[in-house]
Order: C-alpha cells, then sequence, then structure tokens
C-alpha cells in the first residue's frame, strides 16, 4: 500500500484509498512536522557514525533510509500507548520525548539501559537479542486488556502496544510466539516489522519464502504489507491498526518495506555483500527527497526547508557535544542494580573492590 | 513457629509414614467471628503439593495482581495438580491456561511484570525449562538492572524438578545449576510442605525472579505445616537434624535421602549433622560454615551433574572459608556426569543414602 509514489505525487495504491481522508485531514503543522523528524532523524545518524569512527562510540546503528517507516508510525501512537522498539528506532524515541543523548550513552558503554520509560513517553528500552521485545509488549499488552485499559471507547485512556522488530528478527521464534498469544489473548498491539532487505548479510528472501506481509493471517490477525519509504502511509496504515487495537478489536500486522542505506552497524561492511544497483535502486526512493518534493508541490516555502536543516544541525551539534561529555558510570553500578532487594553476595563484592581499588591510592610505586 | 512442629521438623518428622496428625486443630470462629484466637490457623498436614496449593490461594487472595500462568494449570490443575481448584476459585483472568509455549509464558510475564502484575509461572517439567532460557537468562534476569532499579520483576517460575519417578527423558531432570549460576536471579527449593507453603508465598512476595524447583517425587508424601508462622526467612539454610561427626548437605529431595542415611549411620554409632540448604542463590553459608566448624567433614549430596554444580561451588567456599576447621576435603555425593539414564537404572543414577555414607566414610577415614 502506497499513498505518495516514490516521485512525491499523492496517488493512492487502490488498497491505500481508504486513507486518503485520515492524510487529506491532517493540519499543515502535522504533515510539516514528519519532514522536521526526518531530517532531524538522519542529521542524527550521521553524527553517530561520525563519532563511532572517532573512536567516542562502541558501535552506531544507522537507520537511514528507514526514516518514514519510523516516523510515520510513531507520530501514529498516542502518549497513553507504550512502544517496545529494537534497537534502531532513534527517532521513535525522541518524538516520544526521549533525550537522544541516552542513546549516545548506551552506545558508548556508559550503561545498559539508560532510560525509565515512565519519564520518557512510555518508550521502552532497546534490546539487543532478537524479538525478545515482541513477547515482552503483548505481556504489557495483556496486561492492558487484563486492567481493562482498552475498548472503553474513551480515547483519551483506551491504550494499545506498538513494537518494532526487523525482517531478520521475524525468523526468531519469540516473534512467532508472541504472535500466538497476542491473537489468543486479543491484545491491544500493533507488530511493525520494518523489511530493511537484509538482516547484516543476509536477505530477507532467506528469512521468508512468502512476503512478510502475509505473516499476520496465519496467526489470525489482519496483515499488512504498506511502502515503508512513505511515511504517509505509514502513518495512516498504524494509526487504524492502533486505533482499532484500543477500541479492543484485537492485533495488526505491519511490514513496512524499505531499505537500510547504511550499514547494518558500524561493524559492518555492507560493499560485500549487496551491489551498488540495489542501492541506487533504493536511493531513488528515498523516504526525505519523495516527501520534501510533494511539500513543495503543495507550497512549503524554501525558506521552511532552511530552518529545518538548521534546527537539524543545531539538534545534532548538541547531542554531539553532551554525548563527548558522558562520563564513565562509578564502580558501585556495577552492583546497585542487580536485584531488587539487598543480596549478600552483591554487598560483600562491592565492598570487596573497593577494598582492591582503594589499596592502590597512596600505595607503594 | 511453635516448639511442637520446630522439635517435630527437627527430628526428621517429615517421613510420610511418621507425619503426625495436626498437634493443633485449626480454630473455629466463634458465631461472631471474635474467637480469642482470632487469627491463627493452627497446624495443618498436607502433602508438599497440597502445601502449594494452599500457599498459592494465599497469595492470589492477598494480592489481585498476582496471576499463575502455565500449560494445562486451569481446569486440569496441572500434571500434577498443584493448582488444582484454582482457576474455578479465582477466574481464568488469574489462572491462566496458555499457549504451549515456554519462552512465550516467561516473556509475556516480563510484560505483565512491566504493567505491575506478578506472575507465578508453572513450566510443566524441569527438561522444558529449555526452551525458556533466553528469556530467563538474557531478559529476566537483567531488567532490573537495565532500568537502573526503577523496574522490579517479581516473578516467580516454579518448576518440578528431579528423578526418582520412573519417567522417560526430560522429566527427571536437575537444572539448578545453570539459574543458580545466572545473576540477577533468586533460586530456592523447599524440602518439607511446611516450607513449601511459606517459601511460595514468600518468592510471590519478592521484587526479584526466582526459580523455584519442586522435588516432584516430594509432592505426596504428608507433614505438618504451621499454618501461623514460617519459621526463617526466604534465603535461610538450617541445620534440621543435630550431630556431631560429619556434616552433611542438600536440598529439596535429597533431605529425604540425607535423614535416612543419618539414621543408618545413627544404628552405626556416626553422627550426621543434617542441613538444608534451601537457598541455592543466595547461599546462606552461616550455618553451614558453624556446623562444618563443630564437625570438622562436610558431604556435599545432590541430584545433579557434579561437574560445574552447586556442590561445586559450596565444597570451594567451604574450603575458602574454613581450611583449618576441616579435618578432611569436602566431598561431593551427585549424580554422574551423564544425561539422565532411562528411568530402570535411576537407582543406580541417583545418590542413595548409601552412596552418601560411602562418602561419610571416605571423609572419617581422614
Amino acid at each position: 500500500m502506497q499513498l505518495l509514489t516514490p516521485q512525491g505525487e499523492l496517488r493512492p495504491s487502490p488498497e491505500a484509498e481508504a486513507y486518503l481522508p485520515i492524510i487529506e485531514a491532517l493540519g499543515d503543522e502535522v504533515l510539516e512536522q514528519f519532514y522536521r523528524d526526518m531530517t532531524v532523524s538522519r542529521r542524527i545518524d550521521v553524527t553517530g557514525a561520525n563519532l563511532q569512527r572517532q573512536g567516542q562510540l562502541a558501535l552506531w546503528v544507522p537507520s537511514l533510509g528507514q526514516e518514514a517507516a519510523q516516523v510515520g508510525s510513531a507520530r501514529a501512537a498516542r502518549p497513553q500507548d507504550h512502544i517496545f522498539p529494537s534497537y534502531r528506532e532513534h527517532v521513535v524515541g525522541m518524538i516520544r520525548g526521549l533525550d537522544p543523548v541516552r542513546i549516545f550513552a548506551l552506545l558508548r558503554g556508559a550503561t545498559l539501559g539508560g532510560w525509565n520509560p515512565a519519564d520518557n513517553g512510555n518508550f521502552h528500552l532497546y534490546t539487543l537479542v532478537l524479538a525478545s521485545q515482541t513477547l515482552h509488549s503483548t505481556g504489557y499488552a495483556m496486561g492492558i486488556r487484563f486492567d481493562g485499559a482498552c475498548g472503553t471507547g474513551d480515547p483519551e485512556t483506551d491504550a494499545a502496544v506498538l513494537v518494532y522488530y526487523g525482517d531478520g528478527a521475524t525468523s526468531q521464534g519469540d516473534a512467532s510466539e508472541a504472535l500466538v498469544f497476542a491473537s489468543s489473548y486479543q491484545t491491544p498491539q500493533v507488530f511493525f516489522v520494518q523489511n530493511n532487505q537484509w538482516a547484516i548479510s543476509v536477505p530477507v528472501s532467506r528469512q521468508s519464502r512468502s512476503p512478510l506481509g502475509l505473516r499476520g493471517g496465519g496467526f489470525g490477525m489482519p496483515s499488512l504489507r504498506i511502502d515503508g519509504n512513505d511515511v504517509l502511509v505509514s502513518y495512516a496504515a498504524s494509526r487504524v491498526a492502533l486505533e482499532e487495537a484500543r477500541a479492543g478489536q484485537g492485533p495488526t500486522f505491519i511490514e513496512a518495506l524499505t531499505y537500510r542505506m547504511g550499514a547494518h552497524t558500524t561493524a559492518d561492511d555492507p560493499t560485500k555483500y549487496r551491489t551498488d544497483d540495489e542501492v541506487t535502486y533504493w536511493a531513488e526512493r528515498d523516504p526525505i527527497s519523495r516527501y520534501r518534493t510533494w511539500l513543495e508541490s503543495r507550497g512549503a516555502s524554501a525558506e521552511f526547508f532552511a530552518t529545518v536543516d538548521e534546527e537539524a544541525a543545531d539538534v545534532a551539534s548538541d547531542v554531539r557535544k553532551r554525548a563527548l561529555e558522558l562520563t564513565a558510570p562509578t564502580r558501585e553500578k556495577i552492583f546497585a542494580h542487580v536485584y531488587s532487594e539487598a543480596h549478600p553476595l552483591m554487598a560483600e563484592q562491592a565492598a570487596w573492590l573497593d577494598a582492591y581499588e582503594n589499596g592502590f591510592e597512596g600505595g607503594a610505586a | 513457629m511453635s516448639t511442637d512442629i520446630e522439635e517435630q521438623l527437627q527430628a526428621g518428622a517429615i517421613e510420610p509414614a511418621e507425619a503426625p496428625e495436626a498437634a493443633v486443630p485449626v480454630p473455629a470462629a466463634g458465631a461472631d467471628g471474635a474467637d480469642s484466637r482470632a487469627g491463627v490457623k493452627g497446624i495443618q498436614t498436607l502433602s508438599m503439593a497440597k502445601a502449594i496449593t494452599a500457599g498459592l490461594r494465599e497469595a492470589l487472595r492477598a494480592d489481585d495482581k498476582v496471576l499463575l500462568m502455565g500449560e494445562d494449570i486451569g481446569p486440569l490443575g496441572g500434571v500434577f495438580r498443584v493448582t488444582e481448584g484454582l482457576q474455578a476459585e479465582f477466574g481464568d483472568h488469574r489462572v491462566l491456561d496458555t499457549p504451549l509455549a515456554e519462552s512465550g509464558i516467561v516473556g509475556t510475564a516480563i510484560g505483565l511484570a512491566m504493567r505491575g502484575y506478578r506472575s507465578v509461572c508453572e513450566i510443566q517439567f524441569d527438561g522444558f525449562i529449555f526452551p525458556a532460557f533466553d528469556q530467563i537468562t538474557t531478559q529476566l534476569s537483567r531488567m532490573t538492572l537495565r532500568h537502573d532499579g526503577t523496574l522490579s520483576m517479581p516473578i516467580v517460575i516454579r518448576v518440578p524438578y528431579g528423578g526418582h519417578i520412573g519417567s522417560i527423558e526430560h522429566h527427571q531432570e536437575s537444572p539448578e545449576a545453570y539459574f543458580a549460576h545466572t545473576p540477577g536471579l533468586r533460586v530456592v527449593s523447599p524440602s518439607s510442605p511446611h516450607d513449601a507453603y511459606w517459601m511460595i508465598q514468600e518468592a510471590i512476595a519478592s521484587n526479584d525472579p526466582v526459580i523455584f524447583f519442586e522435588p516432584k517425587s516430594r509432592y505426596w508424601p504428608k507433614g505438618p505445616v504451621d499454618l501461623d508462622h514460617s519459621g526463617v526467612p526466604l534465603h535461610a539454610s538450617r541445620v534440621i537434624r543435630s550431630g556431631t561427626d560429619v556434616t552433611v548437605v542438600g536440598h529439596g529431595a535429597m533431605i529425604s535421602t540425607l535423614l535416612q542415611a543419618a539414621d543408618i549411620a545413627a544404628g552405626e554409632g556416626t553422627s550426621l549433622e543434617v542441613v538444608d540448604l534451601r537457598s541455592l542463590s543466595p547461599i546462606d553459608y552461616g550455618p553451614l560454615l558453624e556446623s562444618v566448624h563443630r564437625t570438622g567433614r562436610l558431604v556435599v549430596a545432590q541430584e545433579a551433574y557434579g561437574s560445574v554444580s552447586v556442590g561445586s561451588e559450596i565444597a570451594a567456599t567451604v574450603a575458602e572459608r574454613a581450611f583449618y576447621a576441616l579435618e578432611a576435603p569436602v566431598l561431593r555425593v551427585s549424580s554422574f556426569d551423564t544425561p539422565f539414564p532411562p528411568a530402570a537404572l535411576e537407582t543406580e543414577y541417583l545418590p542413595s543414602p548409601d552412596r552418601v555414607l560411602e562418602a561419610v566414610d571416605r571423609a572419617l577415614a581422614y
């Protein structure tokens, strides 16, 4: 399903026509915000990759090319919704109010998590074991259902869960178990798979012989395939699915077709497994340039785009500055929160490490 | 805890043949409910399975955020009937027959904990916990740390474990060491109906994840349960039979074996002190070290494989902390470093009272 063609024309594919009124009802401010989000995201991405190359981050996980899939779906969520990311959804976190420097702290090795979801727009922590978060999100959504916090008809309080994962993660057992539990308990939940074509170096054809967009059907839930480089269809499809979830109508599966323009992480070398032609093909379907073309056709000014570029540069330079100022945590962090309650081994080993380290201070050379 | 039951437990009177009738009848409330002993429940004679059922019932009553999750735990009451009647009493929104997927059970319990629920997950048999191993070791055990302590994981995973039941592969195993080795988890195992009744409630009340190993061969022997007093905290070990010559330590079903060994040894003039670990992570070394200081000899017994086991950890720690008190090396009595054999061979595979006594003799020979 597509609303916006790669050339930037609003021309819905037949199945997407029903979404058109949703887009037509959006004001300029919202439409411009989509552009701002995507532009800031790309700028942060460049900053992250550069910092890694300079040895300031252990790793950077690029989202370059996937901005439309992420921004459209995230903007469709309401404040009371809960979002379970994989580890590439930096802009989703920012949309939910997360300070991006928290993500840099994680990738700099300063923390294992870095934020409290309750204080950051219900944006949960990154999960590095693929698809683990699909089950956590389903459990959370089961809780919403058990609490009667969906399906009351009140759009201000009915809640849903949005979970992100990738084409590679769909092969994990947990991803299938999550679909089983979600369907069985009719959870208020949207499974949002960004199919960026590559699981590090393995193409999606190795993960699935049939289109992933069909995956939800066998589990008994509506299952869609959308153009993930079209921010408008990403927004509209996610919004409808989330509204149905909040209304108590159960889960939906969405495959967003997109492309990872960069490497899997900065530890990867994509020239070893994919062709320039393929990258060019997807570059011509870039999510930001097609959206810019459409905004221009609607009369957005050159000044608007210049202002957004400036804002993006400011955000990125601020994050860069603060990321470089991040300091290592103190050693009690090793032990402090392994358990919620007092634990004799933690106390004993923390005391031993203190005594050991302090033994060097002022000691003989 | 009442003196009566303390004595019974100390005397090892938790064997089925010796199980006493309830020493104190459960008092009936007066017509106005204002019995002079209001709140006193007394002592009941229960099997461990029914003691756990009673503990689960108390937990479900006390906190409506407590959920039971598992396979066949609803109308059937679980394959060991431990949850029998609970779905009828509390409803299918509190006692959930889940899809048949262990990783799914634990993974969704984690999400439910994020929402404020306290799930008690039943794994049907020891050997079927491994599909959930990833969620337990990479997610459940680390969530609190990742969240800088702002999120607790009050989840209990109940695992019927161990041999002596003559069953087929994956139904008689003792996988405690994998979990005791994992930071962020707590691991406990009751040996008597009384401990099972209290420890399951204390595990559910814990804000940390607890792996709760139930010795399935001990599900049906009955023993006294003091419904008013637990006696010791969840993670305390304790001396359950006093002796002077050799300390023997174990947990779960092995306690029954150790008490039998102590009876036989007593007939031969050797006095064994029996320590019930109760908690495998953390291990409460206090009573164990005190005992070793008195006896100078220690035999560690377990159904699990011996290599890289809980028994190995105890042997190393006692050697570090009580080296000068030891008259002999710490000896381990385990099963063998092989998969659990066909059940027809289980009596040769599992540690028996005689195998414990063989080690006791070796310890005394030093």
